[in-house]
């Protein structure tokens, strides 16, 4: 090992207390992180996982229309309009829409309907079905839900029964990780049970998912369905998915709230961590003042302080990393589940490492401004 | 005695700011070669410190100039003078500044790491300077667990592992009892018949006085007298001649 980080190492670890004191603080800081941006990575795959999971080149949705959960609805009949275009294979209606699932002792939960209709293929349907079947929901009354809710929605498994609009439904068939952003459970069924749920005259669907030939020209595509349907606007996937990312995450602050969180606890972690180098930082000012006195540059000294700071960041976020994946693990099935990635990781890697570099600078200015002459004065 | 290795000439230090300014040096005239070993001498507040540290590149004069190895110091920026040192310049100190938490071979190799020298060759320089101050068993040793005498001996060898043409030591005796400040002075004389070394002491020990070529005292900032060689010490103080007659 160099001399310069055998240094480094060793005067850290001389005060132990204030090591382990140093790495608490980071331990702190980097898990809160770790939360606050895993719920960000999380909310934002959330947010657009029914749009990333659609067999859509081309989405037509309401004008105006801000994310997936939004309520607006446009004309079936816009349909049969689009299907008219040359190129266009496939255009398949769905409904997203709100309403209630009550059970038999009363008790109500606000649910998302997704209704599709079975017989024109091409649909929205549950993607990851773990019990049960996706063809049981042709029997009347089926539908599908997710195991993360159904504690909430206050049944077991298949079979479980509830009401909505004093429309039965039973369900037949259970999903794994297809949960809601805003934690609002979602209801798979077909398209005309979806509007007996919520209400939804027979004329209306949310969004019509439309597939192309296979070489068909996006853009022109596009363009004649713009000029062919009124009142809706015809996006990418891709459009569609950063249209929702960045109205849940940006449009209502919740992005910016679990970022402040990140940045709070960073400074949080950076000041544990400056406050306790720089005691140690004073505690070997002699030691310094030595260093410089015999000739070291001011970059030596600078590699020892920052070489502290680094060490104390790789012993911190060791046990923050081990913290965070149990965190990860914990909240798996949970409807608000932490995700870690491996870039995530590396993020909060390098975060660690610059958060303590950042709490050497008071260090540095201390030793900076020394007065090596010190080394006669005892 | 060959070339000068350090020179000072017309050295003017101002302390403090205000009403509080002293002049701490006020035109000191002082000549280090290599192969002596000259004692500045004088009481408290004298200025024998200041004078050290600004020889030793770590204070700037406020006047006058300072030459280390020919090389003028004036108008040199920190980083330079700190070149200067790690080059040119070994320092032992009156409370020896070991690192407590590495070993004594580990300390001195401090003289070379600064240098960038990290090599082989490099540490085995650093156990022959051990050897050469009698601590060759000793290298492991954390300082904690040497005598203050062999952790002065520590210390000279992280002075001299760099060959630096000037050793200043900042009263080095001073913390230790007689027969091992005596053993460090015979030390520091021995350096010093090496023509590639000067070595510099400041002390008010008289029991140094034996193991000198040149004492030169120092009063209220100004060099008011010099006298050479061992005879010299039995013209000073009384201490002085029981010194140099045992």
């Amino acid at each position: 090992m160099p001399l310069v980080f055998k240094l480094a190492a060793r005067n850290l670890l001389y005060d132990k207390l204030r090591f382990a004191a140093t790495v608490v603080g980071i331990v702190f800081s980097i898990v809160l992180v770790t939360v606050q941006l895993g719920l960000f990575v999380s909310f934002a795959r959330t947010v657009t996982l029914m749009i990333d999971h659609a067999p859509a080149d081309l989405w037509i949705v309401p004008q105006g229309t801000k994310d997936f959960e939004d309520p607006s609805l446009l004309e079936e009949a816009d349909r049969y309009r689009a299907m008219s275009i040359e190129g266009v294979a496939q255009v398949a209606p769905i409904l997203v829409s709100f309403s209630h699932w009550r059970i038999q002792d009363g008790s109500a939960t606000p649910v998302l309907v997704v209704g599709t209709d079975l017989r024109a293929g091409g649909g929205l349907v549950p993607w990851n079905v773990v019990e049960g079947s996706l063809d049981a929901l042709a029997i009347p009354d089926s539908v599908a839900i997710d195991s993360a809710y159904l504690d909430r929605l206050g049944v077991k498994g298949i079979g479980g029964a509830a009401e909505m609009r004093e429309h039965r439904a039973e369900v037949r068939a259970i999903s794994r990780g297809i949960r809601s952003f805003t934690t609002m459970p979602f209801v798979f069924t077909t398209l005309d049970r979806a509007r007996a749920y919520t209400g939804t005259p027979r004329t209306k669907a949310t969004y019509l998912l439309v597939r192309l030939d296979p070489h068909a020209d996006v853009e022109r595509i596009r363009s004649q369905l713009g000029s062919v349907l009124t009142k809706v606007e015809v996006l990418t996937s891709a459009e569609f998915s950063e249209r929702s990312r960045s109205f849940w995450l940006f449009g209502t602050g919740a992005g910016a709230a679990l970022f402040a969180g990140a940045l709070l606890a960073m400074v949080v972690g950076s000041v544990v961590v400056a406050q306790t180098l720089y005691s140690s930082t004073k505690e070997h000012l002699y030691e310094f003042a030595t260093l410089r006195a015999i000739g070291s540059s001011g970059a030596y000294l600078h590699t020892v302080i920052i070489s502290q700071a680094i060490l104390s960041g790789i012993a911190g976020f060791a046990i923050a990393f081990v913290i965070g994946i149990t965190i990860v693990r914990g909240t798996t099935d949970s409807a608000l589940p932490v995700l870690m990635t491996p870039l995530l990781t590396v993020i909060l890697f390098v975060l660690t490492l610059v958060m303590c570099v950042i709490s050497a600078i008071s260090s540095i200015i201390k030793v900076v401004r020394m007065d090596p002459a010190m080394v006669f004065s005892r | 005695m060959t070339a000068p290795v350090m020179e000072a000439r017309g050295v003017v230090k101002l302390l403090g700011e205000g009403a509080g300014r002293v002049q701490a040096l006020k035109g000191v005239d002082l000549t280090l070669h290599s192969g002596e070993m000259a004692l500045l001498m004088g009481p408290s507040g004298s200025g024998k410190t200041t004078l050290l540290s600004i020889l030793g590149c770590i204070l700037s004069p406020s006047e006058g100039v300072i030459e280390v190895c020919g090389k003028p110091t004036t108008g040199l920026g920190p980083e330079q003078l700190a070149k200067l040192r790690r080059e040119h310049i070994g320092f032992v100190f009156q409370s020896y500044h070991l690192f407590p938490t590495l070993t004594a071979l580990d300390n001195v190799r401090l003289a070379l790491d600064v240098r960038g020298e990290h090599s082989a060759k490099a540490i085995n320089r650093c156990k022959d300077a051990l050897a050469r101050v009698g601590l060759a068993h000793r290298i492991t040793a954390y300082p904690r667990e040497l005598s203050g005498g062999e952790q002065q001996r520590v210390a000279i060898a992280r002075a001299l592992v760099g060959d630096a043409a000037a050793i200043l030591a900042d009263e080095p005796t001073a913390a230790l009892d007689s027969e091992n400040g005596a053993s460090i002075m015979a030390m520091l004389s021995e350096v010093a018949k090496d023509p590639a070394h000067g070595v510099l002491v400041v002390t008010h020990d008289p029991r140094t006085l034996p193991y000198a070529s040149r004492i030169i005292r120092i009063e209220d900032g100004r060099i008011v007298g010099e006298d050479v060689g061992i005879s010299a010490a039995s013209t000073l103080v009384p201490e002085a001649r029981s010194v140099a007659a045992q």
